[in-house]
């Protein structure tokens, strides 16, 4: 079956290293096809910033996204964008702190996941990306989370491993919370 | 530590269009890479800035693109398999360059990782607007080789390509690819060593004194010498004689020169094209497509037989020469062409000369995203209607 994620938000956020984490976690670390794209513009950070992520068992044509079944969105011009993207019933993660202007539309599953306040109790504001992608993956089981850690550990620094671990843990146990709370959401 | 065997790295790979094309290159022999950094190409230069360096071959970041062009016909002069990789504006620069290449007969690959223009357009987005640009960007008659990429493995296997044949009929041969592709992460496997087919030039078999340049073989390509191999070489920019002497007043060497540079490639274009056939054998509307818009049309052709159209995709892998008799045997027998491109229309103009009274629609699309499958769909769906 092909999935599509869409990761929206701005430059410095670390959108883009989302999608290669979450590709290569299904491409490196589950023996599934994966395809990452992205577009930003020529500033390196603030502008707008977004990936996409194509999974499949089988061959993947069409490597962009065309109607989203995932959305995650962290900032608020990355919502006015593309919350309304999303397919039918699909899932959108928000970071509720970053994103203050709503207007949810109906028929989607919205997980707000206040990833950059968690991030920052941690410690580092950067390892945002990798609280929302623990989220993700607790949330839509896309890639198990072995397979997301591993691909969080083939990403990042030296020296940084137990800073994105804990990032990760505290993503993926308050996706679960959020899925026993609000119900689950199959793929 | 020089280690040779790292030019290959034998295995299964997830990897950007742009590392996959570094790779083909060191892969395909690659010895030299003369560049200056531009978006969306960049990290062509920065992987092989540190990989070139492992396996011993040099590594020159430029002044800017004109110096770039310049050190890699230099390089290859000096025996050297050599590259360059830019995007619009950096080709632009490089194009007086090129001509001295094709004049010259020098073997190189230029890598162009097309992205929005005129101009420095839209340097981080996607374009297929330089397609015009590589067949006459140069002044004067001459004929040159490129090819059109359509995922991450093919940015590896067409970049092996291009060496094969820029070697083969010492050319300058173009890579061009699109920003997508470049930017692009997918599974890239890449073949032991010994089962890669690397060629490298002829080289002469004459004794020394008796050699001449460009004094063409049966298949109208000179066997070269290389600088420092005892031979005696000259290369100019100038009309020449077999001997490489300047002639600048004969009409008839002029003929002559001129027409083997075209005619060493037009004459051995069934060779050299490449392009795969998707469900065409019974088709009555085709897709023709290159590069990322293959893609979709890929998706949108199989799509559209689920739905009751008979539809075939001619994906071009080859764009120069131009696969003309691919797409006159496709247009015999199909009611119309869709040509999807990421520019305002170019290389369906040749579409068109290649069509004759079969009707080629174009899918123009500028900016950010490529043509989506469903309006691949539609356009097939009102042509045969």
């Amino acid at each position: 079956m092909r999935m599509e994620i869409r990761l929206a938000g701005f430059g410095g956020q670390g959108i883009i290293r989302s999608g290669l984490i979450l590709s290569m976690a299904a491409c490196i670390y589950s023996d599934k096809n994966a395809v990452q794209t992205q577009s930003y513009g020529p500033e390196s950070r603030g502008g707008s910033c977004k990936s996409e992520v194509v999974i499949s068992e089988g061959d993947i044509d069409f490597p962009k996204v065309d109607d989203p079944d995932i959305v995650m969105l962290m900032s608020q011009e990355a919502y006015h964008k593309y919350v309304n993207t999303a397919k039918k019933n699909g899932t959108v993660l928000v970071d509720p702190h970053m994103v203050q202007d709503r207007n949810d539309p109906p028929n989607l599953k919205i997980y707000d996941v206040p990833a950059t306040k968690i991030a920052k109790d941690i410690g580092k504001v950067i390892v945002a990306n990798v609280v929302m992608l623990g989220a993700l993956t607790a949330i839509t089981k896309i890639v198990t989370p072995e397979a997301l850690k591993n691909a969080v550990l083939r990403n990042i620094p030296k020296g940084s491993e137990d800073l994105n671990t804990a990032a990760f843990e505290q993503g993926y146990a308050y996706g679960s919370e959020l899925v026993r709370k609000q119900g689950k959401t199959e793929p | 530590m020089v280690d040779e065997s790292r030019a290959v790295l034998t295995g299964t790979h997830f990897m950007s269009g742009d590392l996959a094309c570094a790779e083909g290159a060191l892969a395909a022999g690659c010895q030299f890479f003369g560049g200056y950094p531009i978006t969306p190409a960049t990290e062509i230069s920065e992987r092989m800035s540190r990989r070139l360096v492992e396996v011993g071959g040099v590594f020159v970041q430029m002044e800017d693109e004109i110096g770039s062009i310049a050190a890699v016909i230099g390089a290859s002069y000096a025996g050297k398999k050599a590259m360059t990789a830019t995007s619009g504006p950096g080709f632009s620069l490089m194009q007086e360059n090129i001509g001295l290449a094709v004049m010259t007969e020098t073997p190189l690959v230029i890598v162009n990782i097309m992205r929005g223009g005129p101009s420095t357009g839209q340097p981080t987005m996607p374009g297929q607007q330089d397609v015009m640009q590589a067949r006459w960007g140069s002044h004067g008659d001459y004929e040159i080789i490129a090819l059109a990429p359509s995922s991450v493995q093919e940015m590896f296997n067409l970049t092996i390509e291009c060496f094969n044949l820029a070697e083969t009929y010492r050319v300058p041969v173009i890579l061009l690819a699109d920003e997508i592709i470049g930017h692009m992460w997918e599974r890239v496997k890449i073949p032991p060593a010994e089962e890669i087919n690397v060629v490298s030039r002829k080289k002469p078999k004459t004794p020394t004194a008796e050699y001449q340049p460009f004094k063409p073989d049966k298949d109208l390509v000179p066997p070269m010498a290389c600088f420092g191999e005892g031979y005696r070489f000259h290369a100019t920019g100038l009309t020449h004689d077999e001997k490489g002497a300047p002639e600048t007043v004969s009409a008839e060497v002029q003929t002559e020169l001129v027409k083997r540079l075209a005619d060493k490639i037009r004459k051995n274009a069934e060779k050299i094209v490449k392009a795969q056939r998707v469900m065409l054998e019974d088709a009555d509307v085709a897709v023709i497509a290159y590069g990322i818009p293959s893609r979709a049309a890929l998706s949108a052709v199989r799509e559209a037989r689920k739905k009751g159209i008979k539809a075939g995709l001619l994906r071009l892998v080859t764009i120069w020469p131009f696969p003309q008799e691919l797409v006159s045997d496709v247009a015999k027998q199909v009611k119309a062409i869709v040509v999807p491109e990421m520019n305002y229309g170019q290389l369906v103009r040749e579409v068109e000369r290649a069509a004759k009274t079969t009707p080629v629609i174009l899918l123009s699309k500028l900016g950010e995203e490529p043509h989506r499958p469903s309006e691949i769909i539609e356009a097939m769906r009102r042509a045969v209607k």
